[in-house]
């Protein structure tokens, strides 16, 4: 994602030239496309992310479009106030491009997690929110909100390859993308995680289970239309996130339920508890906090009030991720 | 309207009348600050609209003292009278740290530290579109606690963003002790010379020295600029120059009709 970021805007940049990017160093061998082509309009500010946030809210009220770029707690949650004070309040058009959502940084530590992002940045009203389950669906999301007048965040991977099956690159502003369709459990899912939902769907065909996969994208403003309707087909619905469970899609799906009156039980697959200084790979962590695709079967057997085994530490992600990858 | 004449004192008197209507504090601050408010839109801001995108900009990074710069924009003409009534009143803009929605004011603030950053970018922004308008941005003594001001004083002096101009209020206090005894600063001119700005030390109570020091400055090249302004805290009443308890208190009867006194205006 972080590749089709820098391409789509370095394009955007020919066309526009209110396009500016700004980053707290880093980015190294992903922002060179830009970087290479308007060494005029970049500008890397330095390990300073708070001065970053104000910088861009100081040339957006120029009339500038300036796309700030960091991983995702030093992009985000380090500045965040100068987030709320600055792009929110001001509804500037400024981009964060947070990088690493989930446990894309897994190995680099606790500090490199992205477990808090959708939940803190959602809940600023007129902060458009996206998390772009793919690099096909990153491009088109920034294609379509490139010149809104108002702040965007987004949650990015780092994954330029994987392609999630059925997506197709689709992204509208206040909707949710079904990728596949079945009649026994609703799946909804966001970011680089969903290559697991579509994990344990696979293998839940195997228990005669099929399973209808939602992607959410766009947080802000949130699908809420789209879930209510799936949710109301569904007696039982799976939230998957690399996020902690409170204040991502679990919260949304959530709020729908309750405010829409839906009889519909969830269970909220996400992070519960802190990673405590375990570090290891992005799969490895979804299998440590239950996000396997193996996991999240035995997660819906469990929901669906089938006998499910509670093998979680078997490394999965060795068997399936690969042939994922490789699948499309 | 350009070309009015503010006078600092009538700045103070609004200042007192409009915190004592709404019965709130920050007073000492924006006294603090009068003159050089009045450097500024009297002699110095170049802004034919407010509306003007190539009108210089101001960011009052310490935004507590908002109320001095209300009193500007109305005798500027930009609020009226009905307007700066408003102010700390129920569903008004004007409160005691400004908004950007308000007319006149470029920058929201109120969070000590953010001010200079969007001055930076806003400068950056002028220099981006070969434009010769300035960036002003008043910041607090106190306010160079915050990191975040050396993150863009860094980033200024890298880029050479001459058209950035600083003002420091040093009036030694901060909202519940005195800067040398809280966090020490001094000295404050060698700390911003280290950083390879263009350091001037002025009398912040000296309207004509701000107004020609900052004619002096070369805008269009080089570093970026900062004016260190000695100011007393509560400048022109008595009780509350360099007293603590005038960050926040607001005034009694009494008081108020001393502090009129005081500043020259007659009640009688």
């Amino acid at each position: 994602m972080r590749g089709a970021f820098t391409k789509t805007i370095t394009e955007l940049a020919e066309r526009d030239p209110r396009v500016l990017l700004l980053t707290a160093d880093l980015g190294y061998m992903a922002l060179e496309p830009f970087s290479d082509k308007f060494p005029d309009r970049f500008f890397n500010v330095g390990v300073a992310e708070q001065n970053m946030i104000g910088l861009a809210t100081g040339l957006a009220e120029a009339g500038f479009i300036p796309f700030v770029y960091s991983i995702i707690t030093f992009a985000g949650l380090r500045p965040y106030e100068f987030i709320r004070n600055g792009p929110v309040l001001h509804q500037s058009p400024v981009r964060i491009i947070g990088v690493g959502g989930g446990f894309e940084y897994g190995a680099a530590g606790s500090t490199h997690h992205g477990l808090e992002d959708v939940g803190v940045m959602r809940i600023q009203p007129g902060l458009t929110v996206i998390a772009p389950a793919d690099h096909e669906q990153t491009r088109t999301a920034i294609e379509k909100t490139w010149d809104l007048p108002q702040p965007i965040f987004f949650r990015l991977g780092k994954d330029d390859k994987t392609v999630v099956p059925g997506l197709n690159g689709r992204f509208e502003l206040g909707r949710a993308q079904t990728i596949r369709e079945g009649g026994d459990i609703l799946l909804i899912t966001m970011g680089s995680v969903v290559t697991e939902a579509v994990a344990a769907a696979r293998i839940l065909v195997d228990f005669g289970i099929s399973s209808t996969i939602m992607v959410v994208a766009s947080f802000n403003p949130a699908p809420v239309d789209d879930l209510a309707e799936a949710l109301s087909r569904f007696p039982a619905a799976m939230t998957v996130e690399a996020h902690y469970i409170v204040g991502g899609i679990g919260s949304l799906v959530s709020e729908v339920i309750a405010e829409q009156g839906l009889a519909c039980k969830i269970a909220r697959c996400g992070v519960r508890v802190s990673p405590n200084g375990i570090v290891g790979s992005q799969s490895y962590m979804h299998q440590v906090h239950g996000l396997s695709g193996k996991s999240l079967v035995d997660t819906a057997r469990l929901l669906l009030g089938e006998a499910g085994e509670q093998d979680i530490s078997a490394p999965l992600s060795d068997v399936l991720l690969p042939s994922l990858d490789s699948g499309k | 309207m350009q070309n009015k004449q503010i006078f600092a004192r009538d700045i103070r008197r609004i200042i007192l009348d409009q915190s004592k209507r709404a019965n709130v504090g920050h007073i000492g601050s924006a006294l603090s600050i009068a003159d050089i408010i009045a450097a500024l839109y009297g002699n110095v801001l170049r802004i034919e609209s407010p509306k003007d995108p190539d009108r210089d900009r101001f960011v009052l990074s310490k935004g507590h003292a908002a109320l001095a710069v209300y009193a500007a924009l109305f005798l500027k003409g930009w609020l009226t009278e009905e307007d700066i009534n408003t102010y700390c009143v129920d569903g008004s803009l004007l409160g005691v740290h400004p908004e950007h929605a308000l007319n006149g004011i470029d920058f929201s603030t109120g969070s000590l530290g953010q001010g200079l950053p969007m001055a930076a970018g806003a400068a950056l922004a002028a220099s981006l579109e070969n434009s010769s308008r300035r960036v002003f941005v008043l910041v607090s003594d106190a306010e160079c606690n915050e990191g975040s001001m050396w993150e863009a004083v860094m980033f200024a002096a890298h880029h050479k963003l001459s058209n950035l101009i600083a003002i420091i209020d040093l009036n030694g206090q901060q909202a519940i002790g005195y800067t040398d005894e809280v966090l020490k600063l001094s000295p404050m001119e060698k700390r911003w010379q280290a950083f390879d700005w263009d350091v001037h030390a002025v009398d912040g109570h000296d309207i004509a020295e701000i107004t020609e020091t900052i004619a002096g400055l070369r805008t269009a090249q080089d570093q970026p600029h900062v004016l260190i302004a000695r100011t007393t805290f509560g400048k022109g009443v008595s009780y509350m120059e360099n007293q603590i308890k005038w960050h926040y208190w607001p005034m009694s009867d009494p008081e108020y009709q001393q502090a009129l006194a005081e500043i020259g205006v007659n009640t009688a």
